[in-house]
């Protein structure tokens, strides 16, 4: 069984591999310093099981996980953090908070063991990472990958989200990008003032809309200081209006 | 002028009378010491007052009449039955002074008594949020310190009993309570220095620091543990925000009677202003200063070149000692 630690304290890491010494079928392939680091070794070494810390530099825990396609199984390391600790108990996952007991190390140890027989970390982790991608911290960025690179958007950067296939396509300045995400998420997560769904597979931040040009018959699109252009559906455009207070 | 009568019955007479008109202003001081009128009531008292007079006067002359009954003094009962309008009004305007003054002595009571509480209440309640913004200690870094040491144990036991001691250090200083004693700069850059010491242990090689202190500071007052949490806010943009080796840097100057800390850390600007906007401890920090001194312009803060600079002026306080 491979094993990866993430990270950022060096003693935090050192406590985990100390713990596994007790585990001779455990086998620590890998440490990382930050999720950046995490991602690129679970790609590279696909690891079983990884001790993830969830406040790091840069990306958080969540984050990072959010762009691994397969995720390994993942136990949780947390010194304080209340919005993750309740995404962890109503997900039924299991955490250690810090600092833990080499008797309660071992426990996750069994119950990792035990759950794996059963359930994919996927089916897992896909509704904990749904729920905490709502926390304050993520609200304001959206994490992409993009040619191994991880880019980090601030939500005030993004023009406009388009529905593709099973992905969000994110267009901003410097281009668009892919999220592994439903548009109804963004719905959710993003400031409703700020972001409108103006049809089924168009969202738009307001603050880039120029000007609204009518369309074919009860359809208008919004003209985009990007010179990006939105389509606007009947009932879209009842929202924007709405939100713009025309 | 004495009107042809015996001192004897004009003395039973004033006394009488002034005895009543004496207890009608005592009556009325009372009743207004507990049920002051509204403002646009003020005409009550008056009408209070002309009561009172035409009672104290009425009663004056019945018990006069049942002491004078010897037909002796039926000029002065004549006399008394002459005046007795005279009387009233005398009364009326001595009574009257009476109440206005006491109305206006209750009034302004009250009202200092109203501000005496409001006063104590704005205080009590700023004392309570100064408490709760010096404590905000962030838990995440206890528990985070816990751990290292926890972990020190296994691997370098001196170093974790010499954490331990930091820890402990630190905490007691932050347990400080009186508001009102500031301590010195000294104190607070040795505390500060601590916490830096035990985040340099939790971080590792990632975190350096360099503090610039110039010795005339050293002895200048500054209220406890205001600049940990901006110290706290550079490394937290410092380390979570870039992935590279981070120097916080600190210098304490005097400056033109005040006291001028500055905060530097670098920080990725693609990534941190979304995230954090001044920071929470930022603002922990400019309320406790409006708190402390009325001013909203003692935190600057500016981002240039990927360095952070906060930038905090302290004003001299009274108790200023060299």
């Amino acid at each position: 069984m491979k094993i990866i630690i993430i990270d950022d304290e060096p003693l935090a890491r050192s406590i985990i591999k100390e713990y596994l010494q007790y585990h001779p079928d455990l086998e620590l392939i890998a440490e990382c310093n930050d999720g950046f680091e995490g991602v690129k070794a679970i790609q590279q070494m696909q690891p079983d099981l990884i001790f993830l810390d969830i406040q790091m530099p840069k990306i958080n825990g969540f984050e990072m996980l959010e762009l691994i396609e397969e995720p390994p199984a993942v136990i949780f390391t947390t010194a304080f953090d209340e919005y993750a600790i309740k995404a962890f108990e109503s997900h039924a996952i299991d955490y250690l908070l810090k600092p833990f007991s080499r008797d309660r190390f071992d426990k996750a140890i069994s119950k990792w063991i035990q759950m794996s027989k059963t359930i994919s970390p996927k089916q897992h982790l896909t509704p904990l990472l749904e729920s905490v991608s709502n926390s304050p911290a993520e609200q304001h960025r959206v994490v992409v990958k993009l040619a191994g690179k991880i880019r980090i958007i601030p939500v005030d950067e993004i023009h406009y989200l388009e529905a593709a296939d099973d992905y969000v396509k994110i267009h901003t300045k410097d281009g668009s990008f892919l999220k592994n995400k439903t548009m109804g998420h963004f719905e959710t997560v993003l400031n409703k003032t700020q972001f409108v769904r103006t049809h089924r597979s168009f969202m738009v931040n307001i603050t880039e809309i120029t000007r609204l040009d009518p369309y074919e018959k009860d359809n208008h699109l919004a003209i985009l200081k990007s010179g990006g252009r939105v389509p606007v559906s009947k009932s879209g455009f009842v929202k924007l209006k709405s939100v713009l207070g025309l | 002028m004495s009107y042809g009568y015996s001192l004897n019955v004009s003395a039973t007479d004033s006394l009488i009378t002034n005895g009543l008109v004496m207890g009608a202003c005592w009556i009325i001081s009372n009743i207004l010491r507990y049920y002051l009128p509204y403002s646009n009531r003020y005409w009550y008292v008056l009408v209070l007052s002309f009561s009172f007079s035409i009672a104290a006067i009425v009663l004056s002359k019945l018990l006069l009449n049942l002491v004078l009954i010897d037909p002796v003094y039926k000029d002065y009962i004549l006399f008394l039955s002459n005046t007795y309008w005279l009387r009233v009004g005398v009364a009326f305007l001595l009574v009257a002074c009476m109440a206005i003054i006491c109305v206006l002595w209750y009034t302004q009571e009250e009202e200092q008594e109203n501000r005496q509480r409001k006063n104590d209440a704005e205080k009590l309640s700023r004392d309570a949020e100064l408490y709760k913004l010096r404590q905000q200690l962030q838990p995440h870094f206890l528990f985070n310190s816990l751990n290292s040491i926890s972990a020190l144990i296994g691997s370098d036991p001196s170093q974790a009993r010499k954490m331990i001691h930091q820890l402990s250090d630190f905490l007691r200083t932050t347990l400080r309570k009186d508001e009102e004693q500031w301590v010195k700069m000294e104190e607070e850059l040795e505390s500060l220095e601590l916490y830096l010491e035990i985040e340099k242990v939790r971080f590792g090689h990632r975190l350096s620091t360099s503090i610039i202190k110039n010795e005339e500071c050293l002895q200048m007052l500054v209220p406890p543990m205001l600049l940990q949490p901006v110290v706290e806010n550079a490394i937290k943009f410092g380390l979570y925000d870039t992935t590279e080796a981070v120097t916080i840097q600190i210098s304490v100057i005097h400056e033109n009677d005040s006291l001028k800390v500055t905060v530097r850390n670098p920080f990725d600007p693609e990534t941190s202003s979304p995230r954090h906007g001044t920071g929470f401890g930022l603002n922990s920090v400019k309320r406790r200063l409006y708190l402390l001194f009325a001013r909203t312009d003692l935190v600057e803060t500016s981002a240039k070149d990927h360095v952070f600079t906060t930038t905090i002026n302290i004003p001299k306080h009274e108790n200023y000692n060299h």
